[in-house]
């Protein structure tokens, strides 16, 4: 197997003027090694510089500073027609003049491959999206889902050494969507084409992503498999970007973690003991890591009860924090509103975040 | 179910925006009394005699005025072929053809340049062009002449740069008629060329490059085939009108440049001859209309070998 990355960004910054004079820093200083034949996913919400970088990798933005190299070599000055590195749009871009097989033999006739050739890769491309049969339609023609597949085909059918997809998932409806997700997979593993893919939505990176990245204002905060970004987030962005988390302000000495109305906790206990920042700190705890004991002298008052199906949310007020509770709904009566309740959980699902 | 039965049937369902037809009235009545009624008395004049003095028919059939058109008569009275007439057609089909090309040239770089400036720059740009609307065709056209002779400014930027010393004639040339037809016509090309190229989809041309294309490819290839409509309207708006200019030969090409409008101006002018002037006229009408044939099936076909759908149902 190749050895190195097969895309690496090093130092990558990147800033638009406003309107108003101002300057914008869409990408502050990001690095990311994307390893060979991986699914990387890209995650922010809108604005972060997820997209910007996408399209510095494609060409399509020049960057500022820092380097883009795939496969060892510098291409961050390579005009975009150049690079061995293709789009999936996230308004698709199919040409409307040209059929579906049109559209996807488009590249490979930039590339100047020969008519047999391309009719083969056209069908084999077709086929691989599940289009087989509908190479002479017009994309007009096509349901969303299926402009997307065309989409894809035409960005594959030209063997990028990486394919990028800037949201391909978002104009689809969720069923549509979940379906989707799955396809890409499958699509990712049978051609083991390194794809990075950027999305908003955390549920899509969870499920997609071999490596999820997750930027926050222009910089890249933390990097690592969903398990890791999920079970352990570094800084509270992360924590409440992913999945749903409690923030909750708490005093860390050197030996002990107190939680205003719950009293100390061993600091050896905690999730990350190695963080040793002493003072004010913010821990992270995931609402259904928490247990609710209604007990007339508890710290904690509810003040909301919500039927979600599955779940049962249950907000509860201690002192100055106020607790997001998920308890499954086959389990006990769920507390009343006003009722006092005990918070308890285990001390290592409690996380001390680093300041972003 | 119910709720549809109670609505009552003599009460038709009107979609939001869609117009009623008697609010057409007005206008197809003023299309069919000022301008097919003109066209029905051009035809009907045509197969009359003079009058007696030139002014006005005299309501007995004839085609001599057609075969005016093609046959001169000699002095012993027999027809013999003159092409006069079809030379300065030819002539006028020429011009309008150089115009409309030269149109096309300046407008498809100033319409794509136009649509990727940001919108409030193009609503600007919009607006200048509309500029030269402002004042009358006569007036601006005749400050073509002052341009144009042989003390104006441009032999005399010439002469002071001693690229030359005598100066050069421009006007009451040919050169003249059709700079002065690409003028008067030019913004009707960059408009409609313009609202197509408005319309397209810069996204389709980063797709373009993102899968090898390079500028001229994106140019010719993704950018072309959606500013097309506008291309055919613009090339009808420009060459169907520059085929029947007045002004331009009038005032610009002197005597010596005439085009089909200002033989036809001449008959029901000076020559005094109404029939000759209405036959004229006639074989104008005829020859745009079938350039305007021409134009649709040559416009289908391009659309079928390119696969665009839209663009023939503007004609």
């Amino acid at each position: 197997m190749a050895t190195g990355p097969a895309l690496s960004i090093a130092r990558v910054s990147k800033a638009f003027a406003t309107p108003e004079g101002g300057e914008v820093r869409a990408l502050d200083d990001v690095s990311l090694d994307v390893t060979d034949g991986s699914f990387v996913v890209l995650l922010g919400p809108s604005g972060c510089g997820k997209t910007t970088l996408l399209r510095c990798i494609a060409g399509l933005e020049t960057p500022d500073s820092g380097e883009i190299l795939l496969r060892g070599e510098r291409i961050d000055h390579v005009p975009v027609w150049k690079r061995r590195v293709n789009t999936v749009f996230q308004s698709y871009a199919l040409f409307p003049h040209m059929t579906v097989a049109q559209n996807i033999a488009f590249g490979l006739q930039m590339d100047k491959v020969g008519k047999a050739e391309i009719e083969r890769k056209v069908g084999e491309s077709l086929e691989m999206v599940r289009l087989s049969g509908l190479g002479s339609r017009k994309p007009s023609q096509l349901s969303g889902g299926q402009q997307q597949r065309v989409a894809l085909a035409r960005a594959l059918a030209k063997d990028p050494e990486v394919l990028l997809l800037d949201e391909p998932l978002s104009a689809l409806d969720l069923k549509l969507r979940r379906g989707m997700q799955t396809e890409l997979k499958r699509l990712q593993r049978e051609t083991s084409i390194t794809f990075v893919l950027v999305t908003h939505d955390q549920g899509e990176a969870m499920a997609m992503g071999d490596q999820v990245a997750v930027f926050d204002s222009g910089r890249i905060v933390q990097v690592g498999n969903p398990e890791e970004v999920y079970l352990r987030p570094r800084t509270a962005f992360v924590a409440d970007f992913i999945g749903e988390a409690n923030l909750v302000a708490a005093q860390r000495d050197s030996s002990s973690l107190t939680i205003e109305g719950l009293g100390a906790i061993d600091a050896a206990t905690l999730a990350n003991p190695e963080a040793v920042e002493t003072g004010a700190v913010t821990v992270a705890i995931r609402p259904e890591n928490i247990s609710l004991a209604e007990t007339a002298d508890g710290a904690g008052v509810v003040a909301d009860v919500t039927f979600v199906g599955g779940d049962i949310h249950v907000d509860v007020e201690l002192g100055a924090n106020r607790l997001n509770v998920r308890i499954p709904s086959h389990g006990a009566q769920p507390p009343r509103v006003g009722a006092r309740v005990h918070p308890t959980f285990l001390p290592q699902s409690l996380r001390v975040l680093a300041d972003s | 179910m119910t709720t549809q039965e109670k609505t009552p049937k003599s009460v038709e369902s009107r979609t939001a925006g869609q117009g009623s037809w008697w609010a057409g009235i007005p206008g197809i009545a003023y299309l069919i009394a000022l301008v097919l009624g003109p066209i029905v008395i051009i035809v009907i004049y045509s197969f009359l005699s003079r009058a007696k003095f030139g002014v006005g028919v005299k309501w007995v059939f004839s085609v001599t005025a057609y075969q005016d058109l093609f046959f001169g008569e000699s002095l012993a009275g027999g027809r013999t072929f003159d092409p006069t007439y079809l030379e300065i057609i030819g002539n006028s089909f020429w011009y309008s053809l150089i115009t409309s090309v030269a149109c096309l040239a300046l407008s498809i770089p100033v319409a794509i340049w136009m649509a990727t400036r940001p919108e409030r720059v193009r609503t600007l740009l919009v607006f200048l062009v509309t500029i030269p609307f402002w004042t009358s065709l006569l007036i601006r056209t005749y400050s073509f002449i002052i341009i144009l002779n042989d003390n104006g400014p441009i032999n005399w930027a010439l002469k002071s740069l001693h690229i030359i010393t005598e100066p050069i004639t421009m006007l009451y040339t040919p050169f003249a008629t059709v700079l002065g037809l690409v003028y008067t016509f030019l913004p009707f090309m960059i408009l409609p060329i313009y609202a197509s190229a408005e319309r397209f989809d810069f996204r389709l041309a980063e797709a373009a490059y993102d899968l090898g294309a390079n500028r001229w490819t994106v140019l010719t290839r993704i950018v072309m085939p959606s500013v097309r409509p506008g291309i055919v309207a613009g090339t009808l708006l420009v060459f169907i009108p520059a085929l029947g200019s007045f002004l331009a030969p009038e005032l610009l090409g002197g005597g010596k440049t005439s085009m089909i409008a200002n033989v036809i101006a001449a008959q029901f002018g000076a020559s005094r001859n109404w029939p000759f002037g209405a036959a004229l006229s006639v074989l104008l009408l005829v020859i745009t209309l079938l350039v305007l044939v021409v134009f649709a099936v040559l416009a289908r076909r391009a659309s079928k070998a390119s696969g665009n759908a839209n663009w023939e149902s503007l004609l």
